[in-house]
């Protein structure tokens, strides 16, 4: 002990390993990863789904319920303190005090039935501050993340606060003692691109007012490259690289890292976007769709040509996923016109439409849901040929289901499995498939890879590009993700409050677009590279 | 909110005259009352003075608009056993029935919601197994079986309260126990399960995440969460007892409106049976008003 030993970081995980246990096997969720976080740093764990990132940060605030979970080695410190072997009750005192949390989807993170202010002062009575005290300071809290009229919004539940809002909420909560450390697991990535932004501007704000260190766990390039200081990245349990977040993006060394920059979308060329001179096959014209009193669809117009892709944009409650589902009389519109091929859609019996369905199809976001868990691949996408009887006969449908899996990708054994056996994106595989099966001359894909990690959701996009080389499909494509839309579409439709802002080619969009909407989207969408950093605008003007 | 009561209050006027009317048709249908409280050998001119006295003689019809048009008085007629007002009849005995469900519901709330929050604190664990051995028991039990027991053990046997009547304390002792057991075992499932899922909740992590003590979590954050399914089982349960707890009633002597109304379509005492139905209903709807706002006290996202 001759020389005093270096401070301790503020928060180290050495070593850790986390197992679940369930049905008799045995998952290695994390395996050896050792980070530290220091105050007034950002280090980012980037990582996929099933990579451990939010597994290891739980570990840290003892979240993990054991079992099935369990902690088989490894340590985690405080300021020089195992946390892991900690007394429950001190323990305690270092969550929500010392090391503060927020969460994705911070709606279902608050509590529904409380006010928040009532929520957030709890965060401070729990360790013991006096009631009157903690309801003030939540107040003075909800103002300093940004939100306006707090002594009043303090009664209201988390209901009555938009996505952005709510979000806030939750990081006020974590400032309630001005704590070391906040680890953020994936703190915007349900939101929309303007919110994430404001978001993530007020978080550096807050890092550098207080001094705290901020762990951020994420998936997406754009956040690390433009927050993080140091980055580790994981992969399948494992931390494969950790550097500079300028050295690992501009020269990633492992394999994975290589992979997983190279699969970000929006760096190709752009497609010209021309149509040509026939008649396009689905005119939508004036659409108007009320919820209430809600304005759901404000004069809805545009054409779609064969073989064409016209992407839909817009934050959520532009009235994109409403236009979809007006085409295709999911939801019937109040007014305007839908022509297919001569056909007003609209004014169809539902035996008349239902004849038309097969030439439309839709793949939606969430393959988990969209998919009936209680029937196999065969079942799924051969289905629709026993309710469209004169597409097949039933003798030749399992080769045919056997073909369409060849040309998604998937293989000839998976017919006969159920869809809880299949990764996200071959799930996503499948609902295409399905689509495909009765030979549809328009799919609308709804968000159909925004649910998919980077590296799958280019293999998607790959496989749609060919369908419509291949058999000239036109698709909507609706996706709140820019540079998805900037590698896929033709044209683009800017959506917002129902209405269509802009319309252009995808290189008018992406390089002069006109309305100020349009650029203030184009202006928040973070790309993936650390140079840029700071030059996004938040629009600080609006408050989400 | 207020509107929200006035369009229930509406809408249950209809669904009380259409089930004024169902009972009304259907009570005439069990047979002539002359037959039954006249002698055997009653000449017939006796029997047609019996009926013209009560105006059984009269058309259907013109007998239910005489109905109508009495009620609107709040007069249901007599009790053809009693010799006296049919609803006074019925207003003595609910508030017996009235009492003997509002405790039983009361303790059996609290027995539930505290042993089944306990047992989905740790699901699997000693206590949860034991909890649900009881409550699924508890659930399937047959009660005229569990009175029955119920009277043997503790009062022929052990002699510790009286087999059946009312007067003391004690008498209720039995009724109350042997009520109690149906719906402890339903609402004990309602809320484990219920609870299981709001511990396992986005928001139970916030509030560790937080430093909340694990006593508070469940009783402050998941427990208001899970209340709504089990109001919901919970109403059920009080409206049946409400209805009448005929078995228990009639094997307790316990003179509360179920056995009441037993009694009444036994002696096809018309006017009794369609009071008792009509206070029952009119309770029955008032509790499900409650619910709807105890819905609307315990979730601030439901807003009428």
């Amino acid at each position: 002990m001759a020389d005093a030993a270096p401070a301790p970081h503020v928060l180290e995980v050495k070593n850790l390993s986390v197992e679940f246990h369930s049905a008799g096997k045995c998952v290695k969720a994390v395996r050896d990863v050792s980070f530290h976080v220091d105050r007034g740093e950002t280090l980012a764990i980037l990582g996929e789904s099933g990579s451990g990132k939010s597994v290891s940060a739980s570990a840290i605030m003892d979240l993990i319920d054991c079992p099935p979970g369990r902690i088989t080695s490894g340590e985690i410190s405080y300021r020089g303190r195992d946390l892991l072997n900690m007394p429950a009750a001190e323990r305690r005192h270092v969550n929500g005090r010392k090391i503060a949390m927020i969460f994705q989807d911070p709606l279902a993170h608050l509590n529904p039935v409380y006010p928040v202010g009532w929520q957030i002062a709890e965060a401070m009575r729990v360790h013991g501050m006096p009631a009157a005290a903690a309801k003030a300071r939540a107040i003075e809290l909800m103002a300093r993340v940004g939100l306006k009229d707090p002594a009043a919004r303090a009664k209201a539940y988390p209901h009555q606060f938009s996505g952005g809002q709510r979000q806030r909420l939750m990081i006020a909560m974590a400032l309630a003692y001005d704590p070391d450390v906040l680890i953020a697991d994936e703190p915007t990535t349900a939101l929309d691109v303007t919110v994430q932004l404001q978001i993530l501007r007020l978080l550096q704000q807050l890092r550098d007012e207080t001094g705290m260190g901020l762990l951020l766990i994420t998936h997406d390039l754009g956040v690390v490259a433009e927050m993080a200081e140091r980055v580790i990245v994981m992969n399948a349990g494992e931390v494969v690289e950790t550097g500079t977040t300028r050295d690992v993006f501009k020269a990633p060394r492992h394999p994975y890292t290589q992979k997983l920059i190279g699969a970000v979308p929006g760096q190709g060329g752009m497609r010209t976007g021309s149509v040509g001179a026939e008649p396009p096959i689905l005119e939508v014209r004036k659409l108007e769709k009320y919820f209430g009193a809600y304005h759901a669809l404000r004069a809805v117009s545009f054409d779609l040509h064969a073989g064409e892709t016209v992407a839909i944009v817009g934050e959520s409650g532009s009235g994109k996923s409403t236009t979809a589902r007006a085409i295709l009389r999911l939801d019937d519109a109040d007014s305007g016109e839908v022509i297919y091929r001569g056909r007003d859609l609209t004014t169809l019996s539902d035996k008349e439409m239902f004849a038309l369905r097969r030439d439309i199809q839709m793949v939606f976001q969430d393959p988990t849901q969209s998919l009936n868990p209680r029937m196999s691949v065969f079942q799924i996408v051969s289905e629709a040929w026993r309710i469209h009887r004169d597409i097949l006969p039933k003798e030749r449908w399992r080769a045919r289901v056997l073909e369409l899996l060849d040309l998604v990708g998937l293989k000839p054994d998976h017919a006969d499995r159920y869809p809880h056996q299949f990764s996200g994106g071959q799930r996503q595989r499948i609902a295409i498939a399905r689509a495909l099966a009765v030979e549809p001359r328009i799919i609308i894909c709804d968000e159909a890879v925004s649910a998919l990690d980077v590296s799958v959701q280019g293999q998607v996009i790959r496989l749609l590009d060919d369908l419509r080389h291949r058999f000239g499909v036109a698709f909507i494509f609706i996706a709140h993700d820019l540079p998805v839309v900037r590698d896929f579409a033709d044209r683009v439709i800017v959506m917002k409050d129902g209405a269509i802002v802009e319309t252009g080619t995808v290189a008018q969009i992406f390089e002069a677009p006109v309305h100020p909407y349009t650029r203030a989207l184009l202006a928040a969408s973070l790309e993936p590279d650390p140079d840029l950093r700071g030059s996004h605008d938040p629009r600080p003007e609006e408050v989400a | 909110m207020g509107r929200f009561v006035l369009r229930r209050s509406l809408f249950s006027l209809f669904s009380l005259f259409g089930l004024l009317v169902l009972v009304f048709f259907l009570s005439r249908l069990t047979g002539d009352p002359a037959a039954l409280y006249l002698p055997v050998d009653a000449p017939e001119s006796v029997r047609q003075a019996f009926r013209e006295a009560r105006g059984l003689d009269a058309p259907l019809l013109a007998q239910f608009g005489d109905f109508l048009v009495n009620l609107v008085q709040f007069d249901f007629g007599d009790s053809l056993r009693r010799q006296r007002p049919a609803f006074d009849v019925v207003i003595e005995a609910f508030p017996w029935t009235l009492a003997l469900a509002g405790i039983t519901m009361a303790l059996v709330l609290v027995a539930a919601i505290v042993l089944g929050a306990l047992a989905a604190m740790k699901v699997g664990g000693i206590f949860d197994r034991i909890s649900s051995v009881i409550s699924l028991t508890a659930a399937s039990a047959p009660d005229f079986w569990i009175a029955l027991m119920a009277i043997f053990i503790f009062a022929v046997a052990l002699g510790w309260v009286p087999t059946s009547g009312t007067g003391t304390p004690w008498h209720w002792i039995l009724p109350i126990g042997v009520l109690f057991v149906r719906p402890f075992g339903l609402i004990l499932q309602v809320v484990r399960s219920s609870m299981i899922t709001a511990l396992s909740s986005a928001y139970v992590k916030t509030a560790r995440a937080k430093g909340v003590r694990q006593r508070a979590i469940t009783f402050v954050h998941a427990l208001r969460n899970a209340m709504l399914p089990v109001i919901t089982v919970a109403g059920d349960q009080a409206a049946g007892l409400l209805n009448g707890a005929v078995v228990v009633e009639t094997v307790f002597g316990f003179p509360g409106i179920g056995k009441l109304m037993i009694d009444s379509i036994l002696q096809r005492d018309f006017a009794v049976v369609l009071a008792a139905i009509m206070l029952t209903s009119l309770a029955i709807f008032l509790m499900n008003l409650l619910i709807d706002l105890t819905y609307a006290f315990l979730d601030p996202r439901i807003r009428y």
